[in-house]
């Protein structure tokens, strides 16, 4: 086992990978010599030759266009889009494209593809760094979805979405990439190498799409999360002292439905936790499951903490960001209702 | 103190709208055999003026002339001839069964079978193709099944792809041929993508990518050729330009530009720009770009000068944004009867025999939608399943499919 940030395992992931399958790929922005802003690539290039990794122009539908071209030469392209953000130009050739190829040529052609992308807030990054459009992608039958919240979960959730045989969306929190941030923006950064799951095997291992894990076990109110939020759920937790079970759901498409049922059935209660706004957000989707599968259980309404419905703002980010307080509030609220 | 200057906006217009006289004299056509052939590895900047021309082969006499002639054969000159005729029987057939509902929607090819019918035996067994919907000819040409081409256009119980893209969106990897979307241009920079894949692995394979002159306004375009550009892509970037993008005239699309051609140049691709109704030209320029490609030389923008003779669908009625007797107007003549001619002319072919041959095609074309139909039209007979609605999104069925194709009742 080695200790890693959550940047060294995401590009352990493809190391492995690139190691373990000729026909992975790596390129995007900055990614090739430079090793990506966020230092994801660092050092593949010189590992694997500039036609394993390299750098792209700055287009977006045309990074993604020609991984879906690679992919049905039977290539399996992992790339980088620097930016959740930055996605928007590539949206067609995501949604019409990668996730209908297999469906409209009835498996005669197929996408497997993963699209990284840094994912949320919390770096001042404004409206155009911070975004979290996990919610564009889970309306996209087709697509996989996936948002990890830890350096172990990471590398074996990317390994599984490079073999995976579809096109994934592999959001990454980057609040996260240097520690379990817990919403606490005034107190110093805790690395991931004080953190469990900051120790990552160095090899290979997978962890299955679609499975959702629970972080904290609690009896009194079931917190649903994902990504940077599971860390501030469960500083929430703590700091109110209610008992609260915490999922931290790691694929929101397919998504673990069975362990959402079975942890709302046992608590009565549920809060919804995201940083992406709220109207239209995953939340709504989640609470409608929840009622649907858990209505006679529950004991009080489903409540969503979300981001304001409003661009991120810049000067403003720690009164947008949903924090521990915020939460924490609405699990008070939940649990008086 | 003088009024500043007004600006006003700058909306270009076809030369002639319904109800005028057909008017081609903007389309300049030099004389066959005129434009020179350069070597395989020329350098773009050699050739730029290849951009604005127009490389023919065939002259009104029917003769084969210049440096482009000479690499067919008599007969494949004449399977080209039938591949044609045989598309545009099909074209026929099923722009009447559509009619007839037996299908929802039809695109034919009238007046540009020659475009995807020569360009596919410039092609190697292997090769990928990234095909509009007005490329069929690249099925035909390859020796596709017709059956199998009908069972997709009347969704029946033995259609390809079950029922779930609409007609003539073919897909066949085992003939090179992508699964269409249906959506403009996205295909364009995917080729792109197949072909620095095939480079990638050291293959020999090359990729074909196909878009239409409306088309190349999507941005997904000029992504297309930034890529193939930047890493020597071995790709042949068509273009297919039929004058019309349903009711909207090229102009709209090329604006300022002489041709379309001419939007490689700012990339420093070669581009060519080809008579798309002469066989013999479109197979001589898509073999050189193949060529090139193969021998590592990087992408080819060619620039098909057609017309497209019948209407954008079944859905769409030109007689509305055109004069209707503007085909007949067009200066490169019909694919067909050129080739006919010239084969004529060749000693290999007869008026005789062609009339044999247009009763033999259409039997075959018949027979083909006679088996075809007994597996069900769109709304009479075998159809795909509505379990198949469910089937394929992903390579393993989630549960949340599972529970709406029970919630189905399947």
């Amino acid at each position: 086992m080695a200790r890693m940030t959550m940047i060294e395992a995401v590009r352990s992931a493809m190391d492995v990978s690139m190691g373990r399958d000729d026909n992975v790929v790596v390129f995007g922005e900055d990614v090739g010599y430079f090793g990506g802003v966020f230092r994801c690539t660092q050092g593949l290039q010189a590992k694997y030759g500039k036609t394993r990794c390299f750098d792209a122009p700055i287009s977006e539908s045309g990074i993604v266009g020609t991984a879906i071209g690679m992919a049905a030469y039977g290539l399996k392209p992992c790339v980088e889009i620097q930016f959740a953000d930055y996605m928007y130009p590539a949206y067609d050739q995501i949604t019409q494209e990668a996730a209908r190829i297999r469906y409209r040529s009835n498996g005669d052609f197929t996408c497997p593809i993963v699209l990284r992308m840094p994912t949320g807030g919390g770096i001042f990054g404004g409206q155009t760094h911070s975004q979290s459009p996990e919610a564009l992608f889970t309306h996209v039958c087709g697509l996989k979805v996936v948002v990890p919240s830890n350096p172990y979960d990471a590398k074996g959730l990317l390994i599984a979405s490079i073999e995976d045989p579809d096109p994934v969306m592999f959001l990454e929190p980057k609040r996260l990439y240097n520690g379990p941030f817990d919403g606490h923006h005034d107190r110093p950064v805790i690395p991931w190498s004080k953190h469990d799951l900051g120790e990552v095997p160095e090899g290979h291992y997978t962890i299955p799409i679609g499975k959702a894990e629970v972080r904290r076990k609690g009896s009194a109110v079931t917190v649903i999360a994902y990504g940077t939020m599971v860390h501030v759920a469960l500083a929430a937790a703590e700091e109110t002292g209610i008992d609260a079970e915490v999922i931290d759901l790691r694929s929101l498409l397919p998504l673990d439905l069975d362990a959402i049922v079975q942890s709302v059935e046992k608590t009565g209660r549920c809060v919804v936790v995201h940083e992406a706004t709220l109207t239209s957000g995953f939340g709504g989707e989640i609470a409608s499951l929840v009622q649907e599968h858990c209505f006679y259980h529950l004991e009080a309404p489903v409540v969503r903490v979300a981001g304001w419905d409003t661009p991120y703002p810049h000067a403003q980010e720690w009164d947008y960001f949903p924090g521990p307080a915020r939460v924490g509030r609405a699990l008070v609220e939940v649990m008086e209702a | 103190m003088s009024d500043p200057d007004r600006l006003s906006l700058h909306v270009p217009e076809p030369a002639v709208r319904p109800g005028g006289q057909p008017d081609f004299s903007n389309v300049k056509i030099p004389k066959a055999g005129s434009v020179p052939r350069p070597e395989i590895d020329v350098a773009p900047e050699e050739i730029r003026d290849l951009a604005y021309s127009i490389i023919r082969v065939l002259n009104r006499d029917g003769e084969a002339v210049g440096p482009w002639a000479g690499l067919l054969s008599d007969d494949e000159l004449l399977a080209g001839l039938k591949h044609m005729m045989t598309l545009r029987a099909f074209d026929a057939r099923m722009v009447m069964a559509q009619r007839q509902g037996k299908t929802s929607f039809y695109m034919q090819h009238l007046g540009e079978e020659a475009v995807s019918c020569a360009f596919r035996k410039a092609l190697n067994k292997g090769d990928m193709n990234f095909p509009t919907y007005r490329q069929a000819g690249l099925l035909i040409a390859d020796e596709y099944p017709m059956v199998e081409m009908m069972n997709q256009i009347f969704s029946n119980e033995s259609d390809p792809l079950r029922g779930r893209q609409l007609p003539i969106m073919y897909s066949s990897k085992e003939h090179g041929f992508f699964t269409i979307s249906g959506n403009l241009a996205t295909q364009y920079v995917q080729a792109v993508g197949w072909a620095m894949a095939s480079a990638i692995k050291n293959d020999t394979k090359i990729a074909a990518a196909w878009i239409g002159d409306g088309s190349t306004a999507e941005s997904d375009f000029h992504s297309a050729l930034v890529f193939a550009s930047t890493y020597k892509a071995p790709v042949i970037l068509n273009i297919v330009n039929n004058q019309w993008a349903i009711s909207t005239f090229q102009g709209i699309a090329r604006g300022g530009s002489g041709t379309f051609a001419a939007r490689g140049l700012g990339f420093g691709i070669p581009a060519l720009r080809v008579d798309g109704n002469d066989y013999l030209a479109v197979y001589a320029v898509a073999k050189w770009a193949a060529e090139r490609a193969r021998r590592n030389l990087g992408p080819t923008v060619i620039e098909y000068v057609t017309y497209r003779v019948g209407a954008h669908s079944t859905s769409d009625d030109p007689s509305a944004y055109r004069p209707k007797t503007e085909s007949e107007a067009w200066p490169l003549g019909d694919p067909v009867l050129r080739l006919k001619k010239h084969l004529i002319l060749r000693g290999a072919w007869s008026e005789e025999r062609h009339t044999q041959a247009e009763a033999e095609i259409v039997d075959a074309v018949i027979q083909a939608q006679k088996q075809a139909e007994g597996h069900g039209t769109l709304h009479a007979g075998g159809r795909p399943s509505v379990r198949d609605i469910f089937e394929g999104v992903y390579a393993e069925m989630p549960p949340h499919i599972r529970r709406q194709r029970q919630k189905a009742g399947y």
